[in-house]
């Protein structure tokens, strides 16, 4: 980490780039947050480390006018989304300077909340470097436990180690996937169709519509979100029986389909843990499986699903019922 | 706050028997923003109107809402009485009681139901209508023809007698076409160049005509009156405006004796020189020089058409050339060729020189062609004495080695060929395997009668499965008599097919440039079928000949002529009226993604830097700008734009949802 | 639930037809005289590839029981290339109701030419005996699932 934070430094020193975007200490140890460093004396508080999933693209598109050049930390899969905002003419990379920030992936707290591991001080062991285990100093004394039981679920399907847009890179980046990405979605497939809406009633009835993965999302950046917007009838906030609270999942997840480039904030931000990937996961699929192998922001250059067609393409009959025979 | 009129149509009893109208006005006179309900006999009737002009006045109407027949009926009719009443045309909305209604259901309680919910949702509808204006854009007075064929020839032709300036480009160097190549022409047997050369004459002497030869069009900006083009003029290596086509140049081009470079026109069957015209009566009577084949581009060395040119307008360094040109509406005449006949190794075509083409014996028939009109074997030079015709090579075919469409003109040419070869060689015997005879036309069933009765052509209904050419040099065709039910082989010293027409090679990519809708076969799309046949649905897109379809010449001809009175009536107009239901960006909202751009069929969405000034904002930001003249209001921006900036004037995203609310109240 | 007077459910079905082919074809089967149920309802639009799905979950929370788009046949689109667009986003939103646990056939796509009048009755009578077979749409009102 002193060696991003020395380049960064001296990045923002010698005049090459105007400002940072990166990582601060949080108030507590699990949870630094996005931030903006225009200063060598501020960038004393720049953090990185196992806890800083965050995904800063999207805070890209605010600096992209703006005079002089930004730095910007992102891991291998921040760099999807990166590319395919470069796609929707959102950032400006001419104005970018991509730092491509090593990652042998990123840690949920939850996990260790789950093991019962409470009243932490300080953690060790979350560098960017290393292979050992993550040790919690608590109030009630040393906790370990394995970095890869700590890593988030979006990590165990991995995009991969490479970043697909950077400057430079610091740091070695590790593929963390063990696990198939569509394993959840095709789980959900093979329920029978009750059982289906009974998951999702269950899921989806806990939504408090806090707006965080929304907010979070890098294709949700739309100057004015069609939920706010009067020309769709959507805006009723006071009415909790409005179109919006009820359609809100599926609409969302519908606007950023081809676009989704499956970073997996929405979930991690998800106050009430709502597995809301599974969504635009089973875009995803549905995507690869009746177009071919898509995956937005690997090439910038490259049409969206939803933006192009054959002739030939599946009828919309033939995309339902295929478990079924 | 709208004040709407309802006015319910009885339509005679077409409405009024199924459904209640009395009823219907009662349930809709107190829906939101309705001022004013009333049926009559005849809504779309003289009186009818009247009626609803008078309540526009009377009761200061700002929307109408007609429950009648359909808006593909009588909604311009309505429109119309509107704006005669000084209401905007569209305000005006109708919900379609007969033939979703009162048409197809019997029970009058629920039809009268469905009734009044189609209206409300009308209603609901025109509460959010606001008046549209027709927008206006200028005609530049100027046709574009591509291709000089004799589709291209007559429509140039009929445009510029109309006093209109059009230019035809056509990539060969000489214009022409397909029925230059043509011997005769059925069914009166008359020498094709001898009809098609004066016409040439006339479109090169034309002062309204302008001809870029050896030019191809490579790229198409624009709309409808005012088209921008890039006209690639290749480079000739000729100076067009000092040669004076003498041809010294061709006779002597040492290339022209080795008999090394297949000539093009003559399909192959004979050779030409590297600096050449397609053939004597080309227009323009330039030669262009071959650069792949010609000796002094490949080594240097040679230069003989430049030092005997008298004129000196043999030019090696000439480059291409870009004319950027503007239109006010473009003709496509890009015509046809015939098909590869790679796929049908049973006809032997690759391997026998006696099996060949149809479009090659009109070669080998002319008396300007390789054998001086002598009907020769290409194999051995001798007369053959047994000819058999082979029909549909390739239409009508089933297998992806055809095409599924009939080509419309092998029966008319093969019944030609058959007569004039036993015209000029009684003693030939000429057998024609069919699957069906067509003849349609004027003239022609006589012609293929006089082949059968007169001439004794040999007529066999079935299909040759096999030629296989022989040691001794003949030819046995093995076919079945579907008439007899018989296998037949028989002896051919020569096999001629009628190889399937398809649309020029270069059909597509000049669709695409258009924005112009093409078919699986690549012909061109009429925007309709029956009504508006030689119309692209792109506005200002005229077809003509056979990139819209197989056709004959006179056939060609009417629709050259049907094209080029479409072409007339668009350059007639001063400024063109566009339709305001547009595609309209709310700069507030849009993003400058680009996802709207990407589904635009008509190319009518560009990207501005536009300063956004609002509440909270103020800077300059990437917006979505639609051209209004040339979107056509498909709403595909609107469903693919993420953040719902893009809206649809006259089916905005509100009308639709609040007539969806309406009907689901 | 709606019911007639025997006592069966009437389901609630809005189609959106597209101005050129469809909504012709519709026009079609009415000048034909070839019935189909009262409870179909057609909104007019310019092209299959203008509905967006908003609109069909916005039918379907406001307590339609079916949804059916019907455009041009493929190739034929008024507009060259709206159906194509269209053919993809009802793939996706299908799937994904699917996928969410709502019963198959509660929507459709059909593609039906100004000639096919034959076909719009038809199509609208099996869709109106298949939503009929599916009984009320209670799922789709409200995805978000709060009783």
């Amino acid at each position: 980490m002193q060696e991003l934070k020395n380049r960064l430094i001296q990045l923002i020193s010698d005049g090459t780039v105007a400002r940072v975007i990166g990582w601060k200490k949080g108030d507590m140890p699990y949870n630094p947050e996005p931030a903006c460093f225009s200063t060598v004396e501020e960038l004393e508080d720049f953090v990185y480390d196992g806890f800083c999933g965050a995904n800063l693209s999207k805070m890209m598109i605010e600096v992209a006018n703006l005079e002089g050049k930004t730095a910007v930390c992102l891991k291998p899969c921040d760099t999807y989304s990166f590319n395919q905002l470069i796609r929707e003419h959102r950032v400006n990379r001419e104005n970018a300077y991509i730092i491509g920030v090593g990652c042998r992936g990123k840690l949920d707290i939850e996990k260790a909340r789950k093991a019962g591991i409470k009243g932490i001080e300080a953690i060790e062991g979350v560098g960017i470097e290393g292979e050992g285990d993550v040790t919690f100093k608590t109030i009630y004394g040393d906790k370990a436990m394995a970095y890869s039981e700590l890593l988030l679920d979006r990590c165990h399907v991995c995009k991969g180690k490479d970043h697909m847009v950077y400057d430079e890179v610091i740091g070695e980046s590790k593929d963390t996937a063990d696990s198939d990405r569509f394993d959840d979605v095709k789980k959900i497939e093979a329920m029978s169709s009750a059982e289906k809406f009974a998951y999702f009633q269950n899921e989806l009835s806990k939504c408090i519509r806090c707006n965080a993965c929304r907010n979070v999302c890098p294709a949700c950046s739309c100057r004015k979100c069609v939920f706010d917007n009067t020309k769709f009838d959507s805006q009723q906030r006071a009415n909790v029986d409005s179109f919006e609270e009820k359609m809100f999942h599926i609409i969302r997840a519908f606007h950023v389909a081809g676009r989704c480039t499956d970073c997996g904030e929405c979930s991690r931000v998800c106050p009430q843990g709502i597995p809301l990937h599974l969504f635009n996961r089973k875009f995803i699929k549905d995507i690869d499986d009746f177009y071919g192998e898509f995956q937005a922001g690997k090439d910038p250059e490259a049409q969206s699903p939803l933006t192009d067609f054959t002739f030939e393409d599946l009828e919309p009959k033939q995309a339902v019922g295929r478990g079924e025979n | 706050m709208q004040r709407i009129g309802v006015f319910v149509c009885h339509c005679g009893s077409n409405i009024a028997a199924t459904v209640d109208v009395k009823k219907v006005v009662e349930l809709v006179r107190y829906e939101q923003g309705v001022v004013y309900a009333d049926d009559y006999m005849y809504m779309c009737s003289e009186a009818g109107q009247q009626k609803v002009m008078e309540a526009i006045k009377e009761h200061n109407l700002t929307g109408l809402v007609i429950c009648s027949c359909s808006p593909r009926m009588h909604e311009a009719t309505f429109r119309a009485c509107a704006a005669k009443a000084g209401l905007n045309p569209f305000m005006v909305e109708i919900a379609n009681i007969r033939e979703h209604c009162s048409w197809i259901h019997k029970d009058m309680e629920e039809a009268t139901k469905k009734a009044v919910i189609l209206a409300r949702a009308a209603i609901a509808k025109v509460n959010l209508n606001t008046p549209l204006q027709e927008g206006e854009s200028p005609v530049v007075k100027r046709a574009l023809v591509i291709g000089g064929g004799i589709a291209g020839i007559q429509t140039a032709l009929d445009i510029a007698n109309a006093g209109y300036p059009v230019d035809i480009v056509e990539k060969e160097p000489s214009i022409g076409g397909r029925m230059s190549q043509l011997d005769k022409t059925f069914p009166t047997l008359d020498c094709s160049s001898c009809i098609l050369t004066p016409k040439m004459v006339e479109v090169a002497q034309h002062p309204n005509i302008k001809i870029y030869s050896y030019s191809e069009v490579e790229k198409v900006g624009g709309f409808v009156g005012n088209f921008e083009v890039d006209i690639r003029k290749k480079a000739r290596s000729v100076n067009e405006d000092k040669c004076t086509g003498c041809g010294v140049c061709q006779t002597k081009c040492p290339l022209g004796k080795t008999g090394k470079i297949p000539s093009e026109f003559n399909r192959g069957l004979g050779t030409r020189s590297a600096i050449y015209t397609p053939f004597a009566q080309a227009v323009p009577n330039v030669p262009v020089i071959d650069r792949e084949n010609c000796t002094y581009f490949k080594t240097g060395k040679c230069g003989v058409c430049a030092k005997l040119c008298p004129s000196g307008c043999i030019d090696y360094e000439q480059q291409d050339q870009i004319v950027t040109e503007k239109y006010g509406a473009i003709v496509v005449a890009t015509g046809f060729d015939i098909i590869n006949l790679d796929k049908y190794d049973e006809y032997a075509y690759n391997t026998c020189p006696d099996v060949i083409t149809s479009l090659e014996l009109e070669r080998l028939m002319n008396a300007a062609g390789p054998t001086g009109g002598h009907l020769l074997r290409m194999s051995d030079g001798k007369a053959p004495k047994d000819i058999v015709f082979i029909q549909c090579v390739g239409s009508r075919c089933a297998d992806d080695r055809g095409k599924p469409y009939c080509s419309k003109v092998c029966c008319m040419y093969t019944a030609k060929h058959a007569m004039l070869i036993k015209d000029h060689w009684p003693e030939m015997n000429v057998t024609v395997f069919y699957i069906d005879v067509r003849t349609p036309g004027k003239n022609f069933d006589e012609f293929y009668r006089r082949a059968v009765e007169q001439y004794h052509v040999n007529y066999i209904k079935g299909q040759v499965g096999k030629v296989m050419p022989q040691a001794d040099g003949s030819l046995i065709v093995q076919g079945s008599d579907l008439l007899d039910g018989k296998q037949i082989k028989m002896k051919a010293d020569m096999v001629v097919l009628a190889a399937a027409v398809e649309p020029n090679k270069d059909a597509r990519k000049i669709a695409s440039m258009l924005t112009a809708s093409i078919d699986n076969n690549d012909f061109l799309t009429e925007a309709h079928a029956k009504l508006r046949p030689v119309e692209s649905p792109t506005a200002g897109i005229f077809l003509s000949g056979m990139s819209q379809g197989p056709k004959d010449i006179p056939e060609t001809v009417s629709q050259a002529g049907a094209a080029a009175v479409k072409v007339i009536g668009l350059l007639a107009k001063d400024k063109l009226k566009t339709n305001p239901c547009t595609a309209k960006c709310d700069m507030f909202q849009c993003n400058g993604c680009s996802t709207c751009a990407n589904v635009c069929p008509y190319g009518a969405i560009s990207y501005e830097d536009t300063l956004v000034r609002g509440p909270g904002v103020n800077e300059t930001r990437r917006i979505a700008k639609v051209n209004t003249a040339l979107c056509q209001g498909c709403g595909a921006c609107t469903s693919a734009c993420p953040s719902g900036a893009m809206d649809l004037q006259g089916f905005s995203n509100l009308q639709i949802i609040s007539e969806v609310d309406a009907i689901c109240r | 639930m709606p019911m007639n007077e025997n006592n069966e459910f009437k389901p609630l079905i809005v189609a959106f037809c597209c101005n050129w082919c469809s909504y012709a074809g519709a026009d079609l089967a009415g000048s034909s005289r070839l019935t189909y149920p009262e409870n179909v309802k057609i909104i007019r639009v310019p092209c299959s590839g203008r509905v967006n799905p908003m609109f069909i979950l916005r039918a379907f929370e406001r307590g339609a029981d079916g949804v059916i788009i019907c455009g041009c046949h493929p190739g034929d689109c008024h507009y060259s290339t709206g159906n194509y667009y269209a053919r993809r986003r009802m793939a996706l939103l299908f799937s994904m109701l699917e996928y969410m646990g709502i019963e198959n056939g509660r929507t459709r796509v059909e593609w039906c030419s100004a000639a096919e009048g034959a076909k719009f009755s038809k199509t609208m009578n099996e869709f109106c005996e298949k939503i009929a077979s599916l009984g009320e749409n209670v799922r789709l009102g409200d995805l978000r699932c709060k009783n």
